[in-house]
């Protein structure tokens, strides 16, 4: 007995790799599905959205690439398809050159979707560095960092953005966030222009916000892969995170076992020594 | 089943298997994934700058403006000309000057926004009652234990950074109790973490059986 834990508590870490592997790939393969209830702050940003009135802007900014799409793709997919139901416009700009073209894949796929119109029902603007600089004029005047949208078309010529001007327009900001932008976009669109933000963010990062959301410096808070399939189930939409989350379940579970298992073998080499 | 027939699907797959790959141990085809992304990566960013930012805002913008609006952009002009000198070793040391000014505004911003958009926020959002009065006993328990952790939590963790006295008596035991709110920070932050490297792996995977070879 003792030799089985010796041995079970130095697994090969390729053999643990390759159970994940096929423990992720077997939960999706037969579409395991468990039910969870949406957590209270992504409740509350779903509630947000839903109650604001049809007609108003929201404006996306996607601040992640493609090491976080998984986390972050279903949610702004799930909060997009939210939008458009609502007939709500959306503005989509963002601050990670290498995920933009991401968030425009995404917005066009749901736009096509809820055949909505470009100009019109939502307006891609596309990227300008500075970051902090960018976002405390957008308080001011967005057509002084954005003059056009991101084909060239004058910011004028487009019926949704002819009566946007600043944060006073903006309904509801939402970050996509996989790294430090949204606290600059609390600190700045909130702190200095009173927006109301909610933060979607990778799971990696979420702890870190939770604090802006006691403090109410942010109104939602929609955390990794969890959040998003809270969202999806919120828009009775369920996809990509929901299937995602059964695998999330089972792994949890089996990497509780294995540490279970690596502290057993621990404890039982130390006693053999 | 219905494999998928787009080209690029096959390499993206072939990418995702390469950069998995390296789980077993280093290899050449790690190494290929490795330097596609590092040399795409780059170049996109490269083109995104230049039609984002460079063109509309510095070329067009000379072209097109007229006045002040116009001349006002000689000074990015030259701060980005002196940027560039790096890769001139005798003046070399002219980039500070370009280097200095992004790092006073950068400093600048980031000093105000600390301080009125996260500390006295945070500060304020820690003044809090510890007797709140709720809809049912349990409720007001509840709410009122809430704020005293939060209050405990906060004084007992900025009481364990605080280095001008020795660790020793109430201090050692406060900081103590400070180092215990740490730790439940740190551990929750882990299974953050945990969730997060399983939700990329589980993006791939997804991505594996049903875009390529559509068995899902």
């Amino acid at each position: 007995m003792r030799e089985f834990l010796e041995k079970a508590g130095n697994i090969d870490r390729r053999i643990i790799y390759l159970i994940i592997f096929l423990a992720v790939a077997t939960t999706i393969l037969v579409k395991a599905r468990f039910k969870s209830s949406p957590l209270p702050e992504v409740q509350r940003s779903y509630k947000i959205i839903n109650d604001l009135p049809s007609g108003s802007v929201v404006m996306f900014s996607i601040d992640y690439d493609a090491s976080s799409m998984p986390e972050l793709d279903p949610m702004l997919r799930a909060m997009l398809r939210h939008c458009f139901k609502k007939n709500l416009k959306v503005i989509m700009l963002g601050h990670w050159p290498l995920g933009l073209p991401l968030g425009q894949l995404a917005l066009d796929d749901i736009a096509r979707e809820y055949h909505k119109k470009y100009g019109t029902d939502y307006v891609f603007l596309g990227y300008r560095p500075g970051l902090q600089a960018v976002m405390l004029n957008l308080g001011k005047e967005i057509r002084s960092v954005f003059a056009t949208d991101y084909k060239g078309t004058p910011l004028d010529s487009l019926p949704l953005m002819r009566n946007v001007h600043n944060y006073n327009d903006i309904a509801i900001l939402v970050g996509l966030e996989a790294g430090s932008v949204g606290d600059a976009w609390v600190q700045f669109a909130n702190a200095r222009f009173n927006q109301k933000i909610i933060l979607g963010s990778t799971a990696v990062i979420t702890p870190d916000l939770y604090p802006y959301l006691q403090a109410g410096q942010i109104v939602g808070l929609i955390g990794g892969l969890r959040g998003a399939s809270d969202y999806e189930t919120l828009v009775e939409h369920p996809a990509m995170a929901s299937l995602g989350m059964s695998s999330q379940t089972v792994v949890h579970v089996l990497i509780i076992l294995l540490i279970l298992l690596g502290n057993i073998g621990y404890f039982a080499t130390r006693r053999k020594k | 089943m219905s494999i998928s027939l787009n080209p690029w699907v096959w390499i993206a797959a072939f990418l995702t298997l390469s950069m998995m790959s390296f789980l077993y141990k280093d290899n050449i085809f790690y190494k290929i994934g490795e330097h596609i992304y590092v040399g795409s990566s780059a170049a996109f960013m490269l083109i995104y700058l230049w039609y984002f930012d460079v063109k509309p805002k510095l070329i067009d913008g000379f072209i097109n403006n007229t006045g002040f609006s116009r001349w006002i952009l000689i000074i990015p002009a030259f701060l980005s000309l002196l940027m560039l000198m790096r890769f001139v070793r005798p003046v070399a040391w002219i980039s500070r000057w370009a280097i200095a000014f992004t790092v006073g505004m950068g400093a600048g911003l980031g000093i105000t926004g600390l301080l009125q958009g996260f500390l006295v926020p945070q500060i304020k959002a820690t003044i809090l009652p510890l007797y709140v009065s709720g809809h049912s006993t349990l409720m007001t328990i509840y709410l009122s234990l809430n704020n005293i952790l939060l209050i405990l939590g906060t004084l007992s963790a900025i009481v364990y950074f605080y280095f001008s006295k020795e660790h020793t008596g109430p201090v050692k035991k406060i900081s103590q109790i400070g180092i215990t709110f740490i730790m439940v920070a740190f551990g929750a932050s882990f299974g953050y973490t945990v969730m997060a490297r399983i939700s990329l792996l589980i993006g791939r995977v997804y991505f594996l059986l049903h875009n390529w070879l559509g068995l899902v």
